[in-house]
């Protein structure tokens, strides 16, 4: 068993709620989103997601549990082979849905998050700040209770990040918790949010 | 990045909607490698199909044109009447059940036979040549040979039946070591290529590590996933098995035409004799279309545990995915 990375961690993201996640890089973000996003089980303790018990969730379960979640990954995780309309479409499409029944919604929210003329481009020509829009789009798609960010600003300039977070904060007016990891003061100090903060292992939470 | 490549990412938003792109990617230099592996080892496991087919058949066509006869050889002797001894010999071979014909090989075809060595104008009352009845016998119901020999030998001195049995024993003993050094080679070969292709299909889903990571978090379910790639590999495993199987087909028309166009030549005999007209038949196409869809099949099956495997580490990983 390797290092114990999280202890003693107590938190609740309420729904509708805004947080960061901030601290120093190597401190654990990453790991208690994925924690969060169920991609890794915890050693010991207790995840509640949307009420049921980690421990007890079944493989099968966690596909529909995850379409309730939003995730937008610090590299995009966009694939290259397909559009940008395509790549926002995706979560959709292998539900099994016509595509005659999400192509207004998506072209719309490409549209929302300034991609309405890059429908049809392929990531390797998108600018940086082009792909976190599109990784976004991607993550709220399904319209999700929750919506974790990770470094959604690491790759773009303090312009696009403002505009960025207006997306975000515009998202949770609308319904969507929300929570970045981010480890840029100057992002957080935009706006008046709840911070926790990670550090040696450890969480501090500033309402 | 090219000119024509940009060109192809780079699409107007407006304008009609071109056909959503396939989920797992199209062929990449590993998928197409994935095919030529594929179809060589294909090639190769048909081609050793049909020559296992070829022995098998020949071995059973040698034991059964052998055992099809037998012979009764009389030896001449100065007090004996030849002809009269041929034919007693002939007609105590006919009373026996599982006897078809009994021919006396008069003394034209005996010359005949005698001609590459001995020349023309041969004349065989001169010569103390021994004289045969062929005996063409039931495979289904062979007569009872020792009760046979003893009568000819009891009734008619100096001759002696030949069953060629000795031949057969032999002939049946080289062919099943012949057919089982054969299905051992069938075997290898199979294993080779079953190795070879769930290797080969391996090495070309690593490169798409991402694309099942993606699926499955956007919440795509682990069947979803696995099918698509499972149809994606079973479509490569029929292109590369396919153009294996046909190539395999391929080469056993040429050799059957080859063969049947060199008849008469002494490199074709000599062929001819061993594989008769060197035909794979029915049995030969029918194992090429079994390894095709074996092979086809163990492709899709390879890319379906690769997608399980990975799914699985993706869940419980320790790396960094985010």
């Amino acid at each position: 068993m390797g290092p114990e990375i999280l202890r003693d961690i107590s938190f609740q993201i309420p729904k509708r709620s805004f947080q960061f996640l901030s601290g120093p890089s190597g401190a654990g973000k990453t790991t208690l989103l994925r924690l969060l996003f169920l991609s890794l089980a915890p050693t010991r303790g207790l995840i509640k997601v949307f009420g049921k018990d980690r421990a007890l969730i079944r493989r099968d379960e966690l596909p529909h549990i995850r379409r309730k979640i939003g995730v937008v990954f610090q590299d995009f995780r966009l694939l290259e082979h397909m559009t940008t309309y395509e790549n926002v479409a995706l979560p959709l499409r292998v539900r099994g849905r016509e595509e005659a029944s999400y192509r207004g919604d998506v072209t719309e929210l490409l549209k929302w998050v300034g991609l309405g003329e890059r429908l049809n481009a392929h990531p390797p020509i998108l600018s940086g700040g082009e792909k976190q829009r599109a990784a976004i789009a991607r993550a709220l798609i399904e319209q999700p209770d929750i919506l974790l960010a990770d470094e959604p600003t690491g790759n773009v300039d303090p312009p696009l990040a403002r505009r960025l977070l207006r997306l975000f904060i515009e998202l949770n007016r609308s319904g969507t918790a929300v929570l970045i990891a981010t480890h840029d003061l100057s992002l957080m100090d935009q706006v008046d949010a709840r911070r926790l903060v990670l550090a040696d292992g450890r969480l501090a939470v500033h309402d | 990045m090219t000119d024509s490549t940009l060109k192809s990412l780079v699409r107007p938003g407006s304008g009609r909607r071109r056909r959503m792109a396939p989920i797992v990617p199209a062929q990449t230099v590993a998928g197409h490698a994935l095919i030529a592996v594929i179809a060589i080892m294909t090639f190769l496991a048909c081609l050793t199909v049909g020559a296992v087919t070829l022995v098998r058949d020949t071995a059973s066509v040698w034991q059964s044109q052998i055992a099809r006869e037998a012979t009764i050889q009389i030896r001449p002797r100065d007090d004996l009447d030849m002809e009269a001894a041929l034919d007693a010999a002939r007609t105590i071979a006919e009373t026996f059940a599982g006897v078809r014909a009994a021919t006396v090989v008069d003394s034209a075809a005996t010359a005949r036979l005698l001609e590459p060595w001995l020349g023309t104008g041969l004349d065989l009352d001169e010569l103390p040549v021994p004289r045969l009845v062929i005996v063409t016998i039931d495979e289904a119901a062979p007569p009872d040979f020792v009760a046979m020999r003893e009568a000819i030998r009891k009734q008619v001195p100096n001759a002696s039946l030949d069953d060629h049995r000795n031949w057969v024993d032999r002939l049946v003993s080289m062919a099943r070591t012949t057919v089982t050094i054969g299905f051992t080679v069938l075997i290898l070969m199979l294993s080779a290529t079953v190795l070879t292709v769930i290797f080969a299909t391996r090495g070309a889903m690593a490169g798409n590590g991402h694309v099942i990571e993606v699926l499955h978090y956007v919440g795509a379910e682990a069947r979803f996933i696995a099918s698509q790639f499972r149809r994606h590999f079973l479509l490569t495993g029929i292109k590369g098995a396919a153009a294996g199987g046909l190539a395999a087909i391929v080469v056993f028309i040429l050799f059957g035409w080859w063969s049947g166009r060199n008849m008469a030549t002494p490199e074709a005999d000599q062929a001819t004799a061993l594989f008769g007209n060197f035909a794979i038949g029915m049995t030969g196409y029918l194992g090429v279309g079994v390894v095709v869809i074996l092979v086809a099949a163990l492709t899709a099956a390879t890319s379906h545990a690769t997608v399980v495997a990975h799914l699985n580490g993706v869940d419980v990983g320790t790396t960094d995915h985010l």
